[in-house]
């Protein structure tokens, strides 16, 4: 990638009197905003930077030569699932024809309100469930959404005591935050010593003040949690919900689905399977489903076929109002029980990229994305693990994790000075690849977790592969090479204790 | 094969060879078989690019958009050509939250500069990188709040919000043990006496209200900050972001958390997102503040740098004990509204608000001139939406009118046949003149 760092801020860009845009005259005399008076209108001048439009032109294309992203380079992040992100779901999002304000009447809105039920079917489909709302604006989103469903069912019953909610200890961190956001107790469930949760641990957890449990499958450690069947069955015979973190289900696609595992509520990342891009951390989403028989706890608004007329399967043109937006209007007044997480639809523009992926893949192609991820992570775990400490050794699913370097090649955590995961993550970077996710899952000292996606070839992962043997080399031989790497990247390593000592969040902290 | 798979069968048949197994479903032999899915998906076959491309053209063109005279918390205003086309750079867009700063310098920029515009547009100290929007971004201030205080779980809110935003707070209110209380509304705006008593009770950890608010009036919240202290609540102020250019900052107000959305500032209406929600606030509470934070620093070079900092706050360290679960967010909207704020500059950003609220004003009097509007709230004071009532049935009218090719506003709660009417800059004078004309004609 780029070796120049491009550093300067918009605002030392500014000139006063330049201007970037250009509006028609304003047409309508006699009405000037200054009578509103100095009571209402702001006192000081706002802060903004005056630019032309190359200056802002340029400024944004330098900044982007700064960036990494899976457009550059191999990006294989674990758990984030960084797929291709096609680039015809682009075009076909920006279409004019979707660019309608939400308050549209849904007669004049039925191409979007048919495409959001079509996704809604086929993504209940792929999860084995019944019904989906597309809502939620991301992972955690949906969770905490998921999280609500499954207190409302229970409220619903007037089983109020279920305050309680099972986490193990390998979860991705949104769980047990989203389960303190809608007001549950997390209780931690412990992993055996091959990753998966502990069955004969969990059985004293469950009673009646038990609201669910949550769990991802595969698990963080990229391993199909083998007593799933078990596990629903002991959390359903206590009263409580399962609930699916689907921000692993890539490799189960059409293999294995979540509804049939066993789970009742589940959210599905559609910027992780579903391929939307990944936008620097957001916007994501995280559509929720639940099985048959919850459908009513499902937040609104919601899309569904008029009820006046019949909603004709395979139909080949729309009724002139075949869909409609429900919003029940009581509970915006605080009468009734159910739930809105957003402003409307969730993000839509998301959805449309999402749905012109699955319509790209199909049936055909869906189960092939789940199974070439596996392959793919599978063929870097066993190429690598004679230079990577490999601590569970099963087949794993579409990522795993590397505890370190092995021992000799410095890895060997007891030594203060060996080298650390952080330095092979900053060495990775000089050799033109994004680095996995470090330090996480909590389980292992020096965690290393790669999931390399099905859309990378073989030839990618193998120059990933040499790279990574070529690291291990280096870090027996020269470990200071590492630990003063990143060297070719267009800034080198932070000072991260600065930043935390010395914050400055804005332009005017470091001017 | 397929297009986004790059594996020749070739490459799978060595791949498989190096991982010791002879076929991709033997990679799944663990999976007990009671649970295996078998059979076929019941989803549609693979489509090529020429029929998905004709597939979702034809849903766009089933939507049929209006010329919008339509609010309530997402505005047609205009976004310069520029913003798109460097949004459209993949460099950002298929990046994800920037844990390599070294390789992520631009995404950190963009966020940095965004946190830096929007702390100064809301008059406060700091911004985080992104809510998800308005409403949630409301949701999280109301749960800071009794963060904050520890002690107290009571939140006023003011009845005069969006719908929308007090729905979402109402839920999770619920859910999050908030003792979440509505403020009466007199005459349009929030009753400062009623919120005056209930903060006096002294258990009252914050109050959030509404600028513009759902009735597109301008309240004044004169006294309000220092009511608030005294009593040891914060005070948040919700606002269309667009407007913070122009009217009295939250910072002005003396409010302690500024929140709202920012679709008006660049980002088209979409049918509702994606957009980006705001969250800005005082030094003193950035511990309490949801979300990820950018912070400048320097580099082993010396180089002024940017990373994620007080990285404590958030789940992925501090799990159950977080601000919120908040982790991906809106990242990326952070570029639209960066840019856009950058083009528009000082001058557009008044120029903006002085041509929609000129256009509001003299649709607001060309409406009532039709004789079948009557105000609602007269001579209150509104910045480019506002609320009328019509004399015959609102939603009739609303409809024919959508025939013809015009949103005219939102439905107005809790007023019956009132409509909630917003413009903006990207209104003629001649559209608004047909569609006042079409209106004098028609007979509901």
């Amino acid at each position: 990638m780029n070796r120049e760092y491009y550093g300067k801020l918009i605002f030392e860009l500014s000139k006063p009197g330049r201007v970037g845009y250009s509006l028609p005259k304003n047409e309508f005399e006699g009405y000037d905003l200054l009578q509103l008076g100095t009571m209402t209108l702001r006192q000081t001048k706002p802060l903004l930077p005056e630019c032309d439009e190359l200056t802002v032109v340029r400024h944004y294309t330098n900044m982007s030569n700064n960036n990494f992203g899976v457009d550059t380079g191999f990006y294989p992040l674990g758990s984030c699932t960084m797929k291709y992100n096609p680039k015809l779901n682009e075009e076909l999002a920006a279409l004019p024809g979707f660019n309608i304000h939400p308050m549209t009447p849904a007669k004049y809105a039925q191409g979007s309100l048919k495409l959001y039920d079509e996704v809604q079917k086929t993504l209940a489909e792929i999860a084995g469930l019944s019904r989906f709302t597309l809502n939620p604006y991301a992972g955690a989103h949906g969770e905490l959404t998921g999280l609500m469903v499954i207190r409302s069912y229970h409220m619903s019953r007037g089983d109020v005591a279920r305050t309680k909610i099972i986490v193990p200890d390998s979860a991705h961190g949104t769980n047990p935050a989203s389960a303190a956001v809608c007001g549950l107790q997390i209780v931690e469930v412990k992993s055996l010593a091959d990753g998966t949760v502990d069955v004969e641990a969990l059985k004293p957890l469950l009673g009646p003040d038990i609201a669910g449990m949550m769990m991802t499958n595969p698990n963080t450690l990229g391993l199909f949690e083998r007593q799933i069947p078990e596990i629903a069955r002991l959390v359903h015979e206590c009263g409580g919900l399962m609930y699916y973190d689907g921000a692993n289900l890539n490799p189960m696609l059409g293999v294995c689905r979540p509804g049939d595992m066993g789970f009742d509520v589940m959210h599905i990342n559609l910027h992780k399977t579903f391929s939307t891009p990944h936008g620097g951390g957001g916007p994501g989403s995280g559509p929720v489903g639940v099985r048959k028989g919850l459908e009513q706890f499902l937040p609104n608004p919601q899309v569904r076929p008029t009820p006046t007329l019949p909603c004709r399967e395979g139909a080949d043109t729309i009724d002139a109002q075949e869909y409609e937006v429900y919003t029940p209007l009581s509970t915006r007044e605080g009468q009734g029980e159910s739930l809105y997480v957003s402003f409307f639809l969730g993000n839509f523009g998301i959805i449309i990229r999402a749905y012109a992926y699955l319509l790209s893949l199909g049936k055909e192609n869906i189960p092939m994305a789940g199974k070439l991820s596996v392959l793919n992570a599978n063929y870097i775990k066993e190429s690598l693990r004679s230079h990577y400490l490999l601590p569970i050794d099963t087949v794993c699913k579409h990522e795993f994790v590397f505890d370190g370097l092995r021992e000799e090649y410095g890895g060997d955590h007891h030594s203060p000075e060996h080298v650390t995961t952080l330095d092979v993550a900053k060495r990775l970077l000089d050799y033109g690849f994004h680095a996995p996710t470090i330090y996480f899952p909590l389980l292992f000292h020096e965690a290393l977790m790669i999931e390399p996606t099905e859309t990378e070839s073989k030839d990618t992962l193998d120059a990933f592969i040499d790279v990574m043997k070529r690291i291990a080399e280096e870090a027996k031989a020269d470990p200071q090479l590492l630990k003063s790497a990143p060297h070719d990247t267009p800034v080198r390593r932070m000072d991260d204790v600065k930043a935390v000592k010395e914050p400055k969040f804005t332009y005017k902290s470091v001017s | 094969m397929f297009k986004y798979f790059p594996h020749t069968a070739d490459d799978i048949q060595q791949m498989l060879n190096v991982i010791g197994v002879r076929s991709l479903d033997d990679l799944y032999a663990e999976i007990p078989e009671e649970i295996k899915f078998k059979g076929e998906l019941n989803i549609p076959s693979e489509k090529s690019e020429i029929e998905v491309r004709n597939i979702i053209q034809s849903l766009a063109a089933q939507n049929k958009p209006l010329v919008c005279f339509a609010g309530a918390g997402s505005y047609d205003h205009y976004t310069p050509s520029v913003v798109p086309f460097l949004a459209s750079r993949s460099e950002f867009s298929t990046s994800y939250t920037p844990y390599q700063a070294e390789i992520s310098q631009g995404t950190l920029q963009y966020i940095f500069e965004y946190q830096t515009l929007m702390a100064d547009l809301t008059g406060m100290d700091i911004s985080n990188a992104s809510m998800y929007d308005g409403t949630t971004a409301t949701a999280e201030a109301m749960m800071m709040m009794t963060a904050a205080a520890k002690k107290r779980n009571r939140v006023l809110i003011s009845k005069t919000i969006q719908p929308a935003v007090m729905a979402v707070c109402k839920t999770y209110a619920k859910f999050h043990g908030v003792d979440l209380v509505e403020v009466e509304e007199k005459d349009g705006m929030m009753d400062k006496e009623a919120a005056r008593s209930l903060i006096e009770a002294d258990d009252v950890a914050g109050l959030i209200v509404c600028q513009p608010n759902r009735y597109g009036l301008i309240e004044d919240f004169t006294g309000l900050a220092n009511l608030c202290h005294e009593h040891k609540a914060l005070l948040a102020v919700n606002t269309m972001a667009s407007a913070l250019a122009v009217l009295k900052t939250p910072g002005e107000w003396g409010a302690d958390i500024a929140c709202g959305d920012a679709q008006s500032l660049g980002i088209p209406m979409g049918y509702g997102g994606p957009y980006i929600g705001y969250l800005c606030t005082k030094d003193a509470l950035v511990r309490k503040m949801p979300g990820r934070l950018v912070g400048a620093t320097t580099d082993a070079d010396g180089r002024r740098t940017f990373v994620l900092t007080m990285q404590a706050r958030e789940q992925h360290i501090r799990r159950e004990k977080a601000t919120s679960n908040i982790c991906t967010a809106q990242g990326f909207m952070c570029l639209y509204v960066a840019a856009y704020l950058s083009l528009m500059g000082p001058k557009g950003m008044k120029e903006v608000n002085e041509q929609s609220y000129a256009s509001a004003h003299y649709l607001h009097d060309a409406l009532l001139g039709t004789g079948k509007f009557e105000e609602v709230f007269p001579g209150a004071p509104y910045l480019n939406e506002f609320t009328l009532r019509y004399k015959g049935d609102a939603k009739a009218l609303r409809m024919a009118l959508a025939e013809e090719g015009y949103l005219l506003g939102v439905p107005t709660l809790y007023c019956d046949d009132c409509l909630t009417i917003a413009s903006t800059e990207q209104r003629s004078k001649k559209e608004i003149d047909n569609m006042v004309e079409l209106i004098k004609k028609v007979a509901l």
